[in-house]
């Protein structure tokens, strides 16, 4: 059988419980899967964290390089967020340059750690407009089994928040010290299936979905991001809905990514 | 051997004979292997060894892409080395670079010398190859991590591969070079070994030997290989040896 024709009998056998509101893994509507934190996988890196929901895995390393500002923004340090959707998580994936899929993974988190200023990047400045720090959020996903926006985001945030500058290699300063994180920005995920809007999809659940919708809030109450994906639609109420139950959802994560039990 | 005249270079033997970790010269780094440690793929494993940590994922055999590149006798190999941007030092920049594309080509010749491709003709076997920390030997490690994962995916094989480096440093053949040992050292041997036929199916060098070294170079590679190969069987007999009666371990 035809792995096109197996992914649409599942579709309809996770619509046909959706129905019910029932799930394929047993879950309710609004159960997420377990979540863990892993910070200092990689000591390579500044600063990382493996995150995994459920049977996703996601590892996030971060490196800070001194380079030039934008001419723009002379007093600002530059950050870049980068995800990779390497075959080795998938079999969908082909090896090759990045698939939009992966682009908007790294573009939904970049919004999310900008908007919520997560880091001051004018605390990156060095020289104004003439050095700062460079921080690389590199984003790589070795198990993709859903939701991989959620587990970006937080594997960035748990990176983040465990980082060291490396001031003393680069000879910028006499010693090196911990990167200020400001604010902790985590993502909800939601697909609609049917009637039915479900937190933290897996990926037979994405296939399914009839539309997914991703809410980033941050600590002191503030939604910093949105991102609605797939084919499918929501209702301004569904909306407030999904923002409600994304604020709860991330007030756990918040803690798991700052290194604390949830 | 990148940084030869560079300043600041370690002491990578002591008067005693030990290296720059406390090693003797004929001495391994400590090697972890976990098979079945990713979920999606056929077949998987992660193995830390000394300071790097690499992810191996086999998916296959499955259908060829792209197409042109499918046999009607026999499975084609594919692999595919990559290394995380953070896996090093200064940051890599993402992205298939030279070095990559040769590493890719000779693990996956390696693994055409023992994979009974025949069996499964109109068909791919990927191998993807996950550096996430780097420190020098990533190439063996990434053999070790493969030869497991196949094995893990039930893909017939004549055999498991083990592979270390075998380099010269401060003079002597040391066995299982360190990142010091590689940048500042005067040869690399990396090498991988069939066990049964104690013949080998990777075989690369860099650096300066002579052929009284390069002999007791390929020897002291050899025994590490099979010193590596004991711990690949039991790694696999951890995964999958039964346990006491009434169900597996």
């Amino acid at each position: 059988m035809s792995e096109e024709v197996s992914a649409e009998i599942l579709t309809t056998h996770i619509l046909d419980l959706a129905a019910e509101g029932k799930r394929l893994d047993g879950r309710g509507a609004d159960d997420y899967r377990k979540v863990t934190v892993e910070p200092g996988f990689v000591t390579s890196a500044d600063g990382s964290a493996l995150v995994r929901i459920g049977e996703t895995a996601v590892l996030a390393g971060v490196k800070l390089e001194p380079g030039k500002p934008f001419p723009d923004t002379p007093n600002a340090g530059v950050l870049t967020t980068n995800a990779e959707l390497i075959p080795l998580s998938n079999a969908i994936f082909e090896p090759g340059p990045p698939q939009p899929g992966a682009i908007e993974v790294s573009r939904v988190v970049d919004r999310a750690i900008r908007a919520a200023e997560t880091i001051d990047l004018t605390r990156l400045c060095v020289t104004p407009g003439e050095k700062t720090w460079v921080c690389y959020v590199d984003i790589h996903v070795l198990d993709h089994s859903g939701n991989l926006i959620d587990a970006a985001l937080l594997a960035a945030l748990g990176a983040l928040t465990h980082s060291t500058v490396p001031a003393k290699r680069f000879e910028i300063a006499e010693a090196d010290y911990p990167l200020e994180v400001n604010h902790f920005p985590v993502e909800c995920t939601f697909v609609r299936l049917g009637d039915t809007l479900m937190v933290d999809p897996t990926f037979d659940e994405e296939r399914a979905a009839q539309g997914r919708l991703t809410v980033a809030t941050d600590e002191v109450g503030r939604v910093v991001a949105m991102q609605k994906g797939l084919v499918g639609a929501f209702s301004p109420d569904d909306v407030k809905d999904v923002v409600r139950r994304a604020f709860r959802h991330g007030e756990r994560h918040r803690i798991l990514a700052k290194g604390g039990a949830p | 051997m990148g940084n030869v005249g560079a300043k600041d270079v370690p002491v990578l033997l002591s008067p005693e004979g030990l290296r720059i970790d406390g090693r003797k010269v004929d001495e391994l780094r400590p090697m972890k292997i976990q098979v079945g440690a990713l979920h999606n793929a056929d077949g998987s494993a992660f193995v830390e060894w000394g300071a790097n940590k690499v992810y191996a994922a086999v998916y296959g055999p499955r259908e060829v892409h792209p197409r042109h590149l499918q046999q009607n006798n026999k499975a084609v190999i594919q692999c595919k080395y990559n290394m995380a941007a953070f896996s090093v030092d200064e940051r890599k920049r993402p992205g298939l670079d030279r070095r990559s594309q040769e590493i890719s080509k000779v693990i996956a010749e390696a693994f055409e010398s023992v994979v009974f491709a025949e069996e499964y003709p109109r068909t791919s076997i990927d191998i993807y190859i996950e550096v996430v920390q780097a420190n020098a030997g990533t190439r063996c490690a990434g053999l070790v991590a493969a030869s497991m994962a196949l094995a893990d995916a039930g893909i017939p094989m004549v055999d498991l591969l083990p592979a270390v480096a075998v380099g010269k440093v401060a003079g002597k053949i040391v066995l299982d070079l360190k990142k010091e040992e590689d940048n500042f050292g005067e040869a690399d041997l990396p090498m991988a070994l069939v066990p049964q036929s104690g013949r080998l199916v990777l075989l690369q060098m860099e650096g300066h030997m002579t052929e009284e070294e390069l002999s007791q170079a390929l020897d002291l590679g050899v025994q590490g290989c099979r010193e590596i190969y004991e711990k690949m069987k039991q790694a696999l007999r951890d995964r999958y040896a039964l346990g006491p009666i009434g169900g597996s371990a």
